[in-house]
This record gives structure tokens, sequence and C-alpha cells, in this order.
């Protein structure tokens, strides 16, 4: 095997982590093979390597998203426009520091110091669809090629969806309010000890927040995995079902949850034999489209860009469902 | 004086307005503090990042929990 295969093993997927857990459950007097064994094995293993990675995970991207703070973005990004400028945003959008509480500040300061709504809504929607710490939680439950694949498709959907919006022509489709704010100058610049701290607090504050949907998650997850026939899942959302993208995407919506919970989710039903493009597409649409942020959403929008919002990231998350399983033999 | 500390009510906010009222007493100095939670009041402020320090209508922190000593110098 060669070394970064190992490292891969080790200290991304956890190799050892399970192995031990599944020591423990035999331990208990419980048999891995057997469905409660199996639940717990799968339940403890993934909590604590969910928790483990984000921890780590979370400290060194918030130290190096503490470069990119809102205000320096935006500055970044001032005076372009066209496809270089939505692509700059939406990758800027996945290194910003970011919930889904902050995009509406985000919006009206962006939207009140002159940037155009395809810029705006690129970084948008890449901000919380691609998140580096969820691109290798997703290498660690599946593999690299199908994590890079993730952002490059999480890309495309936050710069081609920001393009469209641009080109509809709404830049009039905003509430009065939102263009005549004061524009705040620069965010003040940080120690190496001030980002370190940053870094710190960011845990504390991520994990004190995502808790209790990692829990459901992988609580869910554990269920899936022992508990419900692989031929019930494939039945209603095998790869073979046209509808099973559609309806992945159409639960999603709804739902408000963090990647870090929806992913559980995601690794027990591909292992049920759901298209890659079914799950991918069901943790986009968790992420990226939630009821609580288009509420938000509606309050400095008028109701045509909300809709026109909406459309063209689900008719993105869609066609990227569609397309990943289709050629899902190139990565399983 | 007043002291504005913008926030939807995270913890953060109830961080540095605790720091506020310190530092304000050190300072002896009499402050009313006002928490603004409402995000399009945030916004008109020009804030982007939460917990934002305002201290008489001016802004003066952002994204940032001041300590008592730190927020002492700007008020």
């Amino acid at each position: 095997m060669s070394v970064f295969g190992w490292m891969n093993d080790q200290f991304l997927r956890m190799v050892w982590l399970n192995d031990l857990v599944g020591q423990g459950v035999v331990a208990l007097g419980l048999d891995p093979a057997s469905r409660l064994g199996g639940s717990v094995q799968f339940f403890v293993y993934d909590v604590i390597k969910i928790f483990l990675l984000l921890s780590v995970l979370i400290f060194g991207i918030s130290y190096v998203q503490s470069h990119f703070p809102p205000e320096r973005t935006r500055a970044m990004l001032g005076g372009r426009s066209g496809l270089g400028a939505n692509t700059l945003a939406a990758l800027l959008g996945t290194l910003t520091p970011f919930c889904s509480c902050s995009s509406i500040p985000i919006f009206i300061g962006f939207t009140a110091a002159g940037l155009p709504l395809a810029i705006t809504f690129s970084f948008l929607i890449s901000s919380p669809l691609v998140d580096l710490a969820s691109v290798i939680l997703l290498a660690s439950i599946f593999s690299w090629p199908i994590a890079l694949a993730y952002v490059v498709v999480g890309l495309v959907v936050a710069i081609v969806g920001g393009t469209v919006i641009g080109r509809l022509g709404m830049e009039d489709q905003v509430a009065g309010f939102v263009r005549v704010g004061p524009v705040a100058g620069e965010a003040a610049t940080m120690t190496r000890a001030g980002r370190l701290a940053y870094a710190r607090d960011q845990v504390v504050e991520i994990v004190h927040r995502v808790w209790p949907y990692v829990l459901i998650g992988v609580g869910i997850g554990a269920a899936i995995h022992n508990w419900v026939p692989a031929e019930v899942i494939s039945a209603l959302l095998g790869q073979d079902k046209w509808w099973s993208v559609p309806v992945a995407v159409l639960v999603g919506i709804p739902m408000y949850a963090d990647i870090f919970g929806t992913l559980p989710i995601a690794e027990a039903l591909v292992g049920k034999g759901v298209g890659l493009g079914t799950v991918l597409a069901f943790m986009m649409a968790v992420t990226a489209l939630s009821l609580p942020s288009l509420i938000m959403l509606k309050r400095v929008v008028k109701m045509p860009l909300l809709v026109a919002f909406t459309g063209v990231v689900t008719a993105g998350i869609l066609s990227i469902g569609l397309i990943f399983n289709a050629v899902s033999n190139w990565f399983i | 004086m007043i002291i504005k500390i913008l926030g939807s009510g995270c913890k953060k906010c109830v961080a540095l307005a605790e720091n506020a009222k310190a530092a304000a007493l050190a300072a002896g100095r009499e402050a009313e503090i006002v928490k603004v939670t409402d995000f399009v009041e945030i916004a008109a402020y020009g804030v982007m990042s939460t917990p934002g320090l305002v201290v008489d209508e001016k802004v003066v922190s952002t994204g940032k929990v001041l300590t008592a000593a730190e927020i002492g110098k700007l008020i």
C-alpha cells in the first residue's frame, strides 16, 4: 500500500478506530456482524471520528480563514465583473468564515458597496455549499476523487447560478434600505496569537452549534446502516429510479441541518446502493437551501429574485445529481 | 455614553456586552449598553461580521470579542 493510502486510511478514515470500536463491541458481548452490534459500532465510530476530525479541521481552517474576513473579500471583489469575477467570488466563498446567520449582513454589505448581484450570489451559493471542512470529511467517508468532484461541481453551481441571476437583470429586486446603508471600513488586522485564539474559539463555537445535528445524523445513519433492508431503499431511491434525485432534492431543501450531520446519512445511503448523485444532491439541497435561510433572505430581496435564486440553485443541484448518477462508475 | 452591541444574540455578543460593561465601570463612566439584534439595523451600520461594537454611533470594532481592557482604550 502506498504511503499516501496508509496515511489516508489511518488519519482520515481512521481504520484503527473502527477496529478498536469493533473490539469494544465484542468486549460488551455483542457481535459486530449482528444488527445491534453493527449499529453500536457505526454510531460510536462515526461520532468519535466526526468530532475528532471536526475539531482538528476547524482549527486549521479557521486559522486560514482569519485571513479572509468578509470586509477583505468585498475589497478583493470590488470593481470586477464577468466570469472571472464569479469564479473568484465562488472560490472566496469557500474560504470566508461563514454561518447561515451571517449571510444577510454579508448580502447587504456586498450590495451596499455596489457589487453586482451576479458576484454576490456566486459568493452566497458557494459559501455554505463548498466548505473546506466538509470536503475533507467527504474524503474521509468516501474518497478523494469524490471529494474533489464535489468541490468542482459545487463551484460550478455557484459560478453558473450567480451568472444566471446576474443575467436576469434583477438589480432592482432588492429591498430599498439595502442600497442606502453605509460601507464600513476594513476589518482589523489580527496578530498571530489573535488568529490562534480565533481558531480555538471557532472550534468551540462550531462544535457547540453542530453537535445535535451530528448525533441525529449519525443516529439516522446507523439505523439505515443496520435496520433498513437494502431492497427497501433501492426500491425507493435506487440508482435506476429516475425520481431518486428529484425526491432527494425536494426532501433536502426545507431541511435545516449542518453538512456534518448529513454526511453520516449519506454514508449509510451509499452503502445501501443509493446512487452517488442522489446522495450528493441531497447533501447540497440540505446545505445550500433551507426554509430558515430563505425566510431571512425574503427580508432583503423581493419575491421574484427569491424565486429566481431558489429555482437556479435547485436546477443546478438536480443536474449535478443526474450527471453524477450517470457517471458514478468512474468513482465507485 | 451609549455603547451598542451589534449581533443576533450569539454567545460572543453576550461576552462583548459583559466586557463593555466592565470597561465602562473601570473607566468610571456612565454607559448605557444597548443590544442591537435585528440584522436590518445591524446592516444599517455597515457591519458584516458580528459582534460589532458601536460607541456613540461610531463603529469601533467588528467580528471580535474585545477584552474589557481593549474596550477601555476605545471609550
